[in-house]
């Protein structure tokens, strides 16, 4: 015991005559930025991240063709290619990029257009053990989503100028399958009890006579030969000719009428196009890159050509997604095939190669994150700071506080608590930014009482959504009239508005006599204490103004995820944060089982209008389109909007260059510390 | 004493067994999907995550491979939630921070509560006895989640060589410690006095007194070892507990030490991960409670014949 007097006496001393120096202070000599981060990242391989916070990190250590522009929204300046040498076609399908020679990798290899079709072919990967989340976002290249979903028709028929009949034809043809009528959808119940709106699913596919039986159609699995014709039609229009497996492709050959073709296409097409099929499973379904004719191709080292699947006038919005960035071919193979995911070693500090203005220096699991300027950069003498550390701090209250305590440059945001308190202290310090993102509710419209569309508006209109923004989250946020954000040349329909009258008199037109007989209800939301908060507000709102009480279910993240997918919820909160600046990044949420539609919600008119504004190349007659399309989703509404999303963080007078920006994107090669 | 340890052992490896068999089937009942992301995974997407974790085996083989991987590779197999990553790298790493601040929060909190429970006993139902049991009965009811912020508040932003958060510093073990050192301490100076008040009303003490032993010789000599009995008792499985870190803490302090793996990986449904923190701490809590049997045996003769 006597012993250790001197030793904690020493230790004491060392701590008081240590670094007296605020963290910023040393930093800001080092010219370092130190920003909080909010998580750990999940990997920093761009193909398989999906996160904002991971964008962060990956914005630094690659780049895309051109970059993001370092205060104008909508504007870009030079990436790996020269931004004036960019041409495209006059409608817009078809861009070269000329890359500049000097872009190189970290270690001195130079960036070239073969890495970007490796990037692409990479990220398309159609391998079903591929686990990329954001593959869609290439699905802008000519084939790109026919290559990813392997969609045999298309590839070998419809690419293939030789075929008699053209694709636009052909593809009327039940290739994709219909995942309406999958069997399983309706376990345990007799076809002849379905409703007139389940019917109408079958009737592309069925026969008057068809009476399938969906139990003996779950209880089959692959011996598919003892079914019924009808039974045989459903499985086989529900898999649609693509999946179709090599027995199921031979007795279709026999038995044409059991998959739903058109009356354009003659039984000799129809023959031939399951003939190619089965011949690509008969070559032990050899790679299709070559056969898919994705629209991306290298002319040479340092010319790059896209061929997209319709006029993109907004193109380079798009290509500075983290999802178009170039990922390096050789340091990818050296470590695994093209497809190695998580397994791969490649973005371990010790291997990681990246083109951006900064390259990894440490990465410590929940500790730390550090880059350092990358020597190898093309631009490297425009770059301001030597290096970033992003510090993953989940507990925003503790951000807020090492900012006040000299440890941050920058904080990832203010808890909605703390704003008035950030408003009085740190006037000179505290943003509060447009951010392009919108809140809203999702409702299962599979089931009553929001399968109707009257009780669904009933529920938007009574949502008092100043009162949300201004008394619960107090950081800026603004009254969701709709599913876009207002930007640009965008002009919202603005169909939204908090009218407890009309969602009154809604209400009693729905059908529901009294309030009481209403079925009950939950609202699903996440198990943080902000998600309650809204909650709560939402469940007073609808108490007041409808007379209804739903119940609030809080579950954790993944659950609340899986009831979403599962269908297994009656209302839930949820949020949307665009991916580049165009409306279409929240449209095309709402197609037929998008990944992030999970309201069973889908309309033919909707989706003809997002088509239509595809192949639109004039940019104010696309955005008119666009917001017709949201017109047509507002008025059936199947997401009730609740508010437009702000950033609100606290930034020091030092950092130079970071100025307000839609999606929150900062370019960092121009952030500057200021150390006057 | 070797047949002793020997058997001690031999139960833990038992408890351990059960625990994580428990846990195994347990978290398999959890609502939710552990591969579910902000995306729907497409159904042949999600078989292949699940073949890619050995999910889309039969429950009992997953069980058994579960235990090959364990006995014969000491693979604890990959975090589902922290992909690439394997479970064995996330605790050997974090283990040793939390170890860190575990040793000096119990150091402080033994040099804290056992003074305290002595003081009170020795002044029993005076004014010395009453603050030292409302000082311990805070200790017990003030949660970290408040003691944290104020320590940060009243301590981390006058003075300019302590962080508000932060694993970067020297200084950085400070404030964490002594936030968790508090409940230790409390429970530890509750114990002690107990203890003590039960061992000074004994004869041999009355004795001890009688023949004319000075107070300080009866507590020292006499009085301390065999009162400290039931805060021993306790300390072993506070210490496996407080080295294996404590999510509020290290969520304050911004901590990178292994007490987050317990909750993250739970609401992630990270079944590597928690089974893996359930074997390791499963073991530690053995070893811990091995040790402080081993200290009762050294401190009271009588538990030795038994």
């Amino acid at each position: 015991m006597i012993r250790i007097i001197p030793l904690l006496a020493t230790t004491a001393l060392a701590f008081v005559s240590c670094e007296r120096r605020s963290d910023i202070e040393i930093a800001n000599e080092e010219n370092i930025l130190i920003i909080g981060n909010s998580n750990e990242p999940k990997g920093l391989d761009p193909h398989l991240v999906s996160g904002v916070l991971e964008s962060n990190i990956i914005r630094a250590l690659f780049e895309g063709l051109v970059v993001d522009h370092p205060s104008k929204d909508s504007h870009s300046v030079d990436g790996v290619a020269f931004k004036d040498q960019i041409k495209h076609s006059d409608d817009f399908t078809e861009w070269t990029f000329h890359l500049n020679p000097e872009a190189k990798w970290s270690d001195g290899v130079a960036v070239t257009a073969h890495d970007f079709v490796f990037s692409y072919k990479r990220l398309l990967s159609p391998d079903p053990n591929w686990p990329a989340k954001y593959a869609e976002m290439l699905y802008f290249l000519k084939n790109g989503e026919a290559y990813h979903r392997s969609k045999l028709g298309h590839i070998l028929c419809g690419n293939d100028p030789d075929f008699p009949l053209v694709w636009e034809t052909l593809r009327e043809a039940n290739f994709e399958g219909d995942s309406k009528i999958k069997p399983k959808k309706f376990k345990g119940k007799r076809f002849s009890e379905l409703n007139e709106q389940d019917l109408k699913k079958f009737s592309p596919y069925l026969t008057g006579e068809d009476t399938p039986d969906f139990d003996q159609l779950n209880s089959t699995g692959s011996d598919f030969e003892s079914l019924s014709t009808a039974n045989k039609k459903v499985l086989f229009n529900s898999i649609g000719i693509d999946k179709l497996n090599r027995k199921q492709l031979l007795h279709l050959k026999d038995n044409l009428s059991l998959i739903k073709w058109s009356d354009s296409i003659t039984t000799e097409v129809k023959q031939l196009v399951i003939t190619r099929i089965l011949s690509h499973h008969d070559a032990g379904k050899p790679k299709l890159w070559d056969k898919a004719q994705v629209g991306v191709s290298a002319i040479n080292d340092s010319t790059l050509r896209l061929k997209l699947r319709g006029p993109t006038p907004y193109l380079l919005e798009v290509a500075k997604h983290y999802t178009w960035y170039p990922v390096p071919k050789h340091i990818i193979l050296k470590h695994g095939k093209i497809n190695t995911a998580y397994s791969s070693q490649w973005t371990k500090p010790e291997n990681i190669v990246s083109n951006g203005p900064f390259k990894l220096k440490s990465w410590r699991t929940n500790h730390l994150l550090e880059v350092e300027r990358n020597p190898h950069y093309w631009d490297a003498e425009e770059v301001k700071l030597d290096g970033i550390r992003y510090l993953p701090i989940r507990n925003y209250y503790t951000e807020t506080r090492m900012f006040g305590d000299e440890q941050l440059h920058l904080t990832y945001t203010v808890p909605s608590e703390l704003i008035p308190m950030a408003k009085e202290k740190y006037a000179a310090e505290l943003r509060q930014e447009s951010y392009i993102g919108t809140r809203f509710l999702r409702v299962n419209t599979l089931n009553s009482p929001f399968d109707n569309p009257k009780v669904r508006r009933a529920f938007a209109l009574a949502i008092d959504q100043k009162s949300i923004c201004e008394e619960i989250l107090q950081g800026g946020q603004a009254p969701a009239s709709g599913i876009v954000p207002p930007f640009g040349d965008y002009k919202p329909p603005g169909l939204i508005k908090f009218d407890p009258k009309k969602a009154k008199a809604l209400l009693q037109e729905s059908g529901y006599e009294s309030t009481s007989s209403f079925p009950d209800i939950d609202l699903l939301t996440t198990n943080s204490d902000s998600g309650l908060r809204e909650a709560e507000a939402l469940q007073a709102m609808w108490q007041k103004h409808l007379g209804i009480k739903v119940r609030i279910q809080q579950r954790e993240w993944s659950t609340y995820l899986q009831n979403q997918y599962d269908f297994n919820y009656d209302i839930v909160v949820a949020g949307w944060i665009g991916d580049y600046l165009d409306p279409t990044t929240f449209l095309e949420l709402w197609v037929t089982d998008g990944g992030n539609n999970n309201t069973a919600w889908s309309s033919k008119t909707f989706e003809d209008l997002l088509r239509k504004a595809e192949k639109t190349s004039d940019i104010t007659t696309r955005m008119a389109i666009l917001s017709e399309a949201e017109k047509t989703i507002m008025n059936d509404i199947p997401v009730l909007p609740i508010y437009w999303y702000t950033t609100n963080y606290l930034i020091r007078p030092e950092v130079k260059n970071w100025n307000p920006l839609l999606l929150n994107n900062h370019p960092f090669k121009f952030i500057e510390i200021d150390k006057n | 004493m070797l047949r002793i340890i020997f058997s001690r052992l031999l139960q833990t490896l038992v408890v351990v067994f059960l625990l994580v068999t428990f846990t195994f089937f347990a978290i398999r009942m959890m609502p939710g999907n552990p591969f579910a992301d902000v995306k729907a995974l497409t159904e042949e997407n999600k078989a292949a995550m699940e073949r890619l974790y050995g999910l889309d085996k039969p429950l009992h083989i997953q069980y058994a491979n579960y235990w090959k991987n364990v006995l014969l590779e000491g693979d604890f197999g990959d975090s589902f939630s922290m992909k690439g990553r394997k479970v064995s790298t996330l605790i050997s790493e974090s283990f040793p921070i939390s170890l860190k601040l575990g040793l000096l929060s119990l150091f402080l909190a033994m040099s804290l509560g056992i003074p305290l429970g002595i003081i009170a006993a020795l002044f029993h139902n005076k004014w010395q006895d009453y603050t030292a049991m409302i000082i311990a009965m805070a200790g017990i009811c003030i949660v970290t989640f408040v003691l944290g912020p104020i320590f940060q508040l009243s301590f981390a932003k006058p003075l300019s060589w302590l962080n508000v958060a932060g694993w970067s510093r020297p200084s950085d073990v400070i404030l964490p410690a002594i936030t968790l050192c508090f409940g230790v301490a409390a429970y530890l100076a509750r114990l002690t006095r107990g203890g003590m008040l039960d061992i000074l009303s004994q004869d041999y003490i009355r004795s001890a007194k009688a023949k004319g032993v000075s107070q300080l010789n009866i507590i020292t000599k006499h009085a301390l070892r065999p009162a400290l009995v039931p805060a021993v008792t306790f300390l072993g499985p506070a210490f496996a507990a407080i080295i294996t870190g404590s999510f509020v803490v290290e969520s304050i302090f911004l901590i990178p030490g292994m007490g987050q793996y317990f909750v993250l990986g739970i609401q992630n449904q990270d079944y590597t991960l928690v089974l893996g923190l359930v074997l390791f701490y499963g073991i530690l809590m053995g070893i811990a409670n091995l040790m402080s049997d081993l200290a009762l045996i050294f401190m009271d003769p009588k538990l030795r014949n038994s």
